[in-house]
C-alpha cells in the first residue's frame, strides 16, 4: 500500500522548487517533474478547461524542456536580462487527498527586481504532488496570477 | 550645448520632423508632439476598436479605447454597433468598468443616470429637481461615427473623414486573405495576451512590417521549431517583400506561399500540423482537414493598418498608446468560430508559444522597444534611421513603393502619413 503523502512532505517539495527558480537551477527544476505534468499559467480567472482556452503558459513535458533550453540559450535578450525573484510559498492547504497524490493550494508572493524597479507579483497556486518510485514529483501546477486579467509584461524567468 | 531640433519647429512645421529615409528622434519623447497625436491622429481617423465576434448578440459589449479616450463598443437590439465615450454627461464617472459583458442599457453608479444601448438618455433620478427646459435628447452619451469591413470595427471622432472603404483603399484586398484563415468558418477571436512596454506607440507600429529583425530578436524562437518549420520562418533570403499600400498602411508578405490559404491545398502537410491532421481525419474529409490545417498557422503576412491595429499571421495586434513613454498591446488569439476544436486547440497553443509574458517571441520583442525608448534619450538631436530598401520607392507594380521583405518601406509608408495628419 503506498504511504500517503504529508502535508509536510509536500511544503518541503514546493520550498525546494521555489529555491531552485529563484536560483534558476532549470535543469533541476524539471527533474521535479512528472513527466505527464502540466504547468499553466490561465488568464482568466475560474476556468477549468485550460486546453480548450487561451493561457499565459500551457506545458507539457516537452514545452517544459523547450522553455528551459530557451532561458538557458543566452540568445534570448529577455531571458538575459530578466529580473532577479525572490519568493515565498506559504498558506498551504490541502484541497484534495488520494493513495499517492496530494492537492496543495498556497500563496505565492514573487518580489522581482529590475532596472531600478521592484515589483511584487501575487499569485494563488494550485499544485499537485504525486509519490513516485523516484520520489515525490509535480503533477500540475496552475499560478492564478492576481492581476492575469489586466497587462501582464514580459516574465523573463519561471512562475 | 546643441539645440533639440524640436524647440526649433512650430506645430505647423512638424513636417520638418519627418523626411523620406529618417525621423527625429523627440517622435518617440516629446510631450507636445504625443498630445498633438492624440488630437491630429487619433482624434481624426479611423481606430479600430473590435471584432464583430467580440459582440456577436444583441446587448454585447466591450470597453476599450480610442486615443486616451474609455470608450464602449455596444450592439444595440436592432444589431446596430455603436461606439460611446465611457462618460456619464452629468458628472463625468465612466457608466461601465467591465471589460466584456451584455446590457440593456448603462446606468451611471454615480447619480442614477441612465442610457439605452444607443447611448440615448433613458431618465434620471429625481427630475423634478431640473428646470423645466431640461431636455433627455441633449444628454445622450458621445458616440463616434462607426464602420466596419470584414468583421473589423473602426469608429471615428471626424465626421469629415473619408468612408472607411476609402480609407482602407489597397488595404482591403489583403483584409480579404487575412480572413481566410478562417478554414471556410468565421474568423472568431479566442481571448488576448495584453501587456504594457515603456516606449512610445510608434515604436511597435513600425515593428510589424520589421522583418530584418527577426532572426536576431527571435533567435531562441526559431530555435525551438523543428528543422522544418524553422526554415519557413527563415524568410530573409526568399521572395518576400514589403508594399506601401497607402493612407500609412503596409503590408510584409513573409512566406509567399501562404498569402492565399485556399490555394496549395494538395501541398504535402508540414510536420508539425501531422498529428492535428491524423486528428481531424476521424471527422473531416481529405479536403477539410488539407484546407483547415493549411490555415492554422495563419497568413504568411502582417498587414499594417494605420494607426492601431496589425493583422499579424494568426492574431490581431493592437496598440494603445498611454503616455508619450507608455503603450499597451494585446495580441488578440483568432479561432475558426464553430470550427473544430482540434485546430483551434492548436491554434491556441501556437499562440502561447509565440505571443504573451511567457512566450518565446514577446518578451523579446518588448526588450528591443523597451531599449529603443531608452537609447533614445541619448542623443536628442539624432535622427532614427528608416532607410534600408529605398530604392524600390516608387519601382512596384505600377508605381508603388515595395522593397524586398527586410525593406523598411512599411515603416517610412506610416511616417508618410503621420506627417500628412500632423501638418493638416
Amino acid at each position: 500500500m503506498t504511504q500517503k503523502i504529508t502535508l509536510e512532505e509536500a511544503a518541503a517539495l514546493l520550498w525546494q522548487e521555489a529555491d531552485l527558480l529563484d536560483h534558476r537551477e532549470y535543469d533541476a527544476w524539471l527533474n521535479l517533474w512528472s513527466d505527464d505534468g502540466i504547468y499553466v499559467v490561465p488568464i482568466e480567472k475560474g476556468v477549468e478547461d485550460f486546453a480548450n482556452r487561451l493561457n499565459y503558459a500551457y506545458d507539457d513535458g516537452e514545452m517544459r524542456r523547450m522553455r528551459v533550453a530557451r532561458l538557458k540559450s543566452s540568445y534570448s535578450m529577455s531571458a538575459i536580462a530578466a529580473a532577479d525573484t525572490i519568493r515565498t510559498v506559504s498558506r498551504f492547504v490541502v484541497t484534495g487527498e488520494r493513495s499517492n497524490e496530494i492537492d496543495i493550494r498556497a500563496a505565492q508572493i514573487l518580489v522581482e527586481y529590475r532596472r531600478d524597479k521592484t515589483r511584487p507579483i501575487a499569485a494563488n497556486v494550485d499544485v499537485t504532488v504525486r509519490r513516485t518510485e523516484n520520489g515525490l514529483k509535480l503533477v500540475k501546477k496552475v499560478i492564478w496570477l492576481a492581476h492575469s486579467e489586466e497587462a501582464v509584461s514580459g516574465v523573463g524567468y519561471l512562475l | 550645448m546643441q539645440e533639440a531640433l524640436i524647440d526649433k519647429v512650430s506645430d505647423s512645421d512638424l513636417g520638418a520632423l519627418v523626411k523620406e529615409d529618417r525621423v527625429h528622434t523627440s517622435l518617440y519623447n516629446d510631450e507636445h508632439i504625443f498630445k498633438l497625436e492624440m488630437e491630429k491622429i487619433f482624434g481624426r481617423t479611423w481606430v479600430w476598436v473590435a471584432h464583430e465576434s467580440e459582440v456577436p448578440n444583441p446587448g454585447d459589449f466591450v470597453t476599450t479605447h480610442v486615443g486616451l479616450q474609455p470608450a464602449i463598443v455596444v450592439r444595440d437590439k436592432r444589431g446596430t454597433v455603436h461606439v460611446h465615450l465611457n462618460r456619464c454627461r452629468h458628472r463625468a464617472a465612466t457608466v461601465c468598468e467591465a471589460r466584456k459583458g451584455n446590457a440593456k442599457g448603462f446606468v451611471c453608479p454615480y447619480h442614477g443616470w441612465s442610457y439605452a444601448q444607443d447611448g440615448s438618455m433613458l431618465g434620471v433620478p429625481l427630475p423634478k429637481g431640473y428646470s423645466s427646459d431640461f431636455d433627455k435628447a441633449d444628454y445622450a452619451l458621445v458616440s463616434l461615427r462607426v464602420e466596419s469591413y470584414a468583421g473589423l470595427i473602426f469608429a471615428t471622432f471626424n465626421d469629415e473623414a473619408p468612408s472607411l472603404d476609402e480609407f482602407l483603399g489597397r488595404a482591403k484586398p489583403w483584409i480579404d486573405l487575412f480572413m481566410k484563415q478562417g478554414g471556410g468558418y468565421p474568423v472568431g477571436t479566442s481571448g488576448e495576451h495584453k501587456f504594457r512596454f515603456p516606449g512610445n506607440w510608434k515604436i511597435q507600429l513600425e515593428n510589424t512590417t520589421d522583418a530584418y529583425h527577426f532572426p536576431i530578436v527571435h533567435k531562441s524562437f526559431l530555435n525551438s521549431l523543428d528543422a522544418q518549420a524553422e526554415e519557413l520562418f527563415s524568410f530573409l533570403d526568399g521572395d518576400g517583400f514589403v508594399e506601401d499600400l497607402g493612407n500609412g498602411h503596409s503590408v510584409m508578405v513573409m512566406i509567399p506561399e501562404l498569402v492565399d490559404l485556399e490555394e496549395n491545398l494538395d501541398a504535402p502537410i508540414p510536420e508539425r500540423f501531422k498529428e492535428l491532421a491524423e486528428e481531424l481525419a476521424a471527422d473531416y474529409s481529405d479536403e477539410e482537414v488539407r484546407r483547415i490545417v493549411r490555415a492554422v498557422g495563419g497568413s504568411g503576412f502582417n498587414l499594417n493598418l494605420f494607426p492601431n491595429l496589425a493583422c499579424s499571421m494568426a492574431f490581431f495586434r493592437v496598440l494603445r498608446p498611454v503616455s508619450v513613454e507608455e503603450t499597451e498591446i494585446r495580441h488578440i488569439a483568432i479561432t475558426m468560430d464553430g470550427g473544430p476544436e482540434a485546430a483551434n486547440r492548436k491554434r491556441l497553443r501556437l499562440h502561447e508559444h509565440f505571443q504573451g509574458p511567457m512566450g518565446f517571441g514577446s518578451p523579446d520583442d518588448a526588450e528591443a522597444w523597451e531599449r529603443v525608448q531608452r537609447g533614445s534619450k541619448a542623443g536628442p538631436d539624432m535622427w532614427i534611421m528608416l532607410n534600408r530598401g529605398t530604392d524600390g520607392d516608387g519601382n512596384g507594380p505600377g508605381g508603388v513603393n515595395r522593397g524586398d521583405v527586410s525593406a523598411e518601406t512599411g515603416m517610412r509608408a506610416a511616417y508618410d502619413m503621420w506627417k500628412r495628419m500632423m501638418t493638416a
